[in-house]
């Protein structure tokens, strides 16, 4: 990769399966060092982007570069500069932990001189050293991710793919992954390319594309995606939450809906409208509280749901195309 | 579980790896690793060894002894052959398959498992892979082959290093056709259950119509049509011509037990056979290799 060049460069990238378009002529720069994150519900086309970058799907149109290489004329050279780690195990239960990087060294062609220190290394990092003689059947499954992703680091490749990497795991194993996650860009030169569905961890990454239904709706950092939503969420209990419902919309036009028992709704200026909202509601008001926009909201204003309704709907056909895909 | 150590720990000097450019030494490392990986399968999974062993010895000892009275009694001119030493070869050949067949399934399994995608994402050549899978098949079936070579003496086959040697490099040819064969078909499937239920479907007829169980001389020649069309048949012959080689029997008994296999009344010579075997098994691997290449 030249210094200073891009470490992904994709440009109209676009998958078909059949009639459906998975992902719908896409465009993104990764810069070296960044950790990026994919954020989308289920089935809105991040795993089939990451694995046409991965060289493992062909893009039915576009182009990609990733560590300066084309995904499709030179997949050998990107496949020797990246690392991966897969939503689904990829690991091999009979083998111990350290067995498992010896195979993964001797296919990555790592020279024999420096196998074993490196992965005296990336075991310690990941805290697994002490269980490297062990049998990976026998480890937890936030062990074996962590075990994947020093893995997937074995070889120091310029990019890290890691797709849904805390997926599955209990919330203490994900910030332990975190941790580790965050380490690695300081300890190696290394860019990370993620994809979640988890609107706190997105909130890790430098930069974060949203994608929706094959499409990157919106991609920035974290602080410019919430702050150009501009409206911040208030959230009330009231006495009668129905009129104050209607009341909200005839008297300040503000839509607002039911969420988790309190009645929420999105406005500019949260603090200075509390006053007014006091004056002139006319149900008596419980309680209050303002916040900032979350991802949440930034995915919201932009797709016009939660991403746990985009999940839960018309995704599940796109999901069960991809699991046949992948087989 | 055990908890996670929290807090990741500094790391003070990172190796640095630089990874080769892709060439014949790289594929070869590739070649060794998927090999050594199904030694040490192999060599963990004990119960395996001992499952694979249960039916070429009921064969042997179960079935042997028990059609050897049947000859006995009726009298037969052939009593001074062990029908035990004369299935040796084919209850060999037999376990062999069946360990072959195995090692290839494990394509299948890694498939389910994820392991298959590991390998190949790795920036090695898909043939690297399958030839270690086939070599690695082939050695594993020949361990377990050997095995049954040690119980020579319970079927009347004497010791001879040499012999046994003999019997061992021909099971390796033998275990890497099939292997081939196996890892073609896992290449198409992928799931556990139906490559199961082929591979019962096809290793049944083949030990049947191979010689493994009966001589291929006098018989009607529907049946005599099938063995020749049988790959496993010149796996088999072999074995038993090496064996036959070192018993001291009238020539009447070794033609009775030890015909050959013949083509239209030409006996086809040993190293013919070998050849049948060892090309079968490069065409088989080179079909596996076409498939996993355009396969992702």
């Amino acid at each position: 990769m030249p210094d200073g060049g891009p470490a992904v460069e994709v440009d109209g990238l676009i998958k078909r399966f059949g009639d459906m378009e998975a992902v719908r002529g896409i465009g993104f720069t990764v810069r070296p060092g960044e950790i990026f994150g994919f954020l989308g519900p289920n089935g809105a086309g991040k795993s089939t982007t990451i694995n046409m970058l991965c060289t493992l799907l062909k893009p039915s149109g576009g182009r990609a570069r990733v560590a300066g290489h084309d995904v499709v004329s030179e997949r050998d050279s990107v496949r020797r500069n990246i690392g991966l780690v897969f939503q689904d195990p990829t690991l091999d239960g009979y083998l111990s932990g350290e067995q498992n990087l010896r195979f993964h060294a001797e296919l990555y062609g790592v020279p024999r001189s420096v196998t074993g220190e490196r992965i005296r290394q990336v075991l310690e990092m990941v805290g697994l050293w002490e269980r490297r003689r062990d049998l990976v059947q026998t480890y937890s499954g936030g062990m074996k991710r962590r075990l994947e992703i020093a893995r997937g680091l074995l070889h120091s490749p310029r990019v890290l793919f890691l797709d849904e990497p805390t997926v599955g795991l209990d919330p203490q194993t994900r910030a332990s992954i975190w941790d580790y996650i965050r380490q690695l860009k300081d300890a190696e030169e290394i860019t990370i390319f993620m994809t979640t569905h988890y609107m706190d961890e997105a909130e890790f990454c430098d930069r974060i594309a949203i994608m929706d239904s094959g499409r990157i709706v919106a991609l920035d950092t974290p602080e410019a995606l919430k702050a150009g939503v501009g409206k911040d969420r208030v959230r009330i209990q009231t006495a009668d939450d129905e009129a104050a419902i209607t009341a909200l919309k005839e008297r300040f036009d503000l839509d607002a809906v039911m969420s988790e028992g309190v009645v929420a709704f999105p406005v500019a200026s949260g603090e200075a409208f509390v006053p007014r909202l006091f004056a002139g509601l006319g149900v008596p008001i419980r309680s209050v509280s303002v916040s900032r926009p979350s991802l949440d909201d930034v995915f919201m204003s932009f797709t016009g749901s939660t991403i746990r309704d985009a999940e839960a709907g018309s995704s599940d056909r796109l999901r069960m195309t991809m699991r046949a895909m992948r087989r | 579980m055990t908890s996670p150590t929290g807090a990741a720990r500094p790391v003070a000097d990172v190796v640095r790896v630089r990874v080769p450019e892709p060439g014949l030494r790289q594929d070869l490392r590739a070649v060794k690793v998927v090999l050594h990986r199904e030694l040490i399968r192999f060599w963990r999974d004990k119960l395996r060894m001992v499952s694979g062993l249960v039916q070429p010895v009921l064969w042997l000892l179960v079935m042997g002894t028990g059609l050897s009275n049947l000859m006995a009694a009726g009298g037969g001119p052939h009593g001074e052959v062990d029908l035990k030493t004369f299935i040796f070869p084919g209850v060999c050949a037999m376990s062999v398959m069946f360990t072959a067949m195995f090692s290839a399934g494990s394509i299948v399994w890694d498939r389910e498992f994820g392991f298959l995608r590991e390998m190949l994402v790795a920036p090695v050549s898909r043939s690297a892979i399958v030839i270690g899978k086939c070599i690695g098949g082939a050695l594993v079936a020949t361990l377990q082959g050997a095995v049954i070579v040690a119980l020579a003496g319970l079927a009347g086959v004497p010791y001879d290093p040499a012999l046994l040697a003999e019997l061992l490099g021909l099971m390796f040819l033998g275990a890497f056709a099939l292997t081939g064969f196996g890892v073609m078909m896992a290449a198409r499937i992928k799931q556990m259950q139906s490559f199961f239920a082929l591979i019962q479907m096809a290793m049944m007829p083949m030990m049947f119509l191979s010689g493994a169980l009966y001589p291929l001389n006098g018989l009607p020649t529907w049946l005599t049509v099938l063995t020749r069309f049988n790959p496993l048949t010149y796996a088999v012959d072999p074995l038993r011509q090496a064996v036959f080689s070192r018993l001291d029997l009238s020539p009447a008994l070794q033609r009775t037990f030890n015909p050959g296999v013949t083509w239209n009344g030409w006996v086809v010579p040993v190293w013919l056979e070998i050849a049948i075997v060892v090309g079968m098994g490069a065409a088989l691997m080179g079909v596996a290799i076409l498939e996993f290449r355009h396969a992702d």
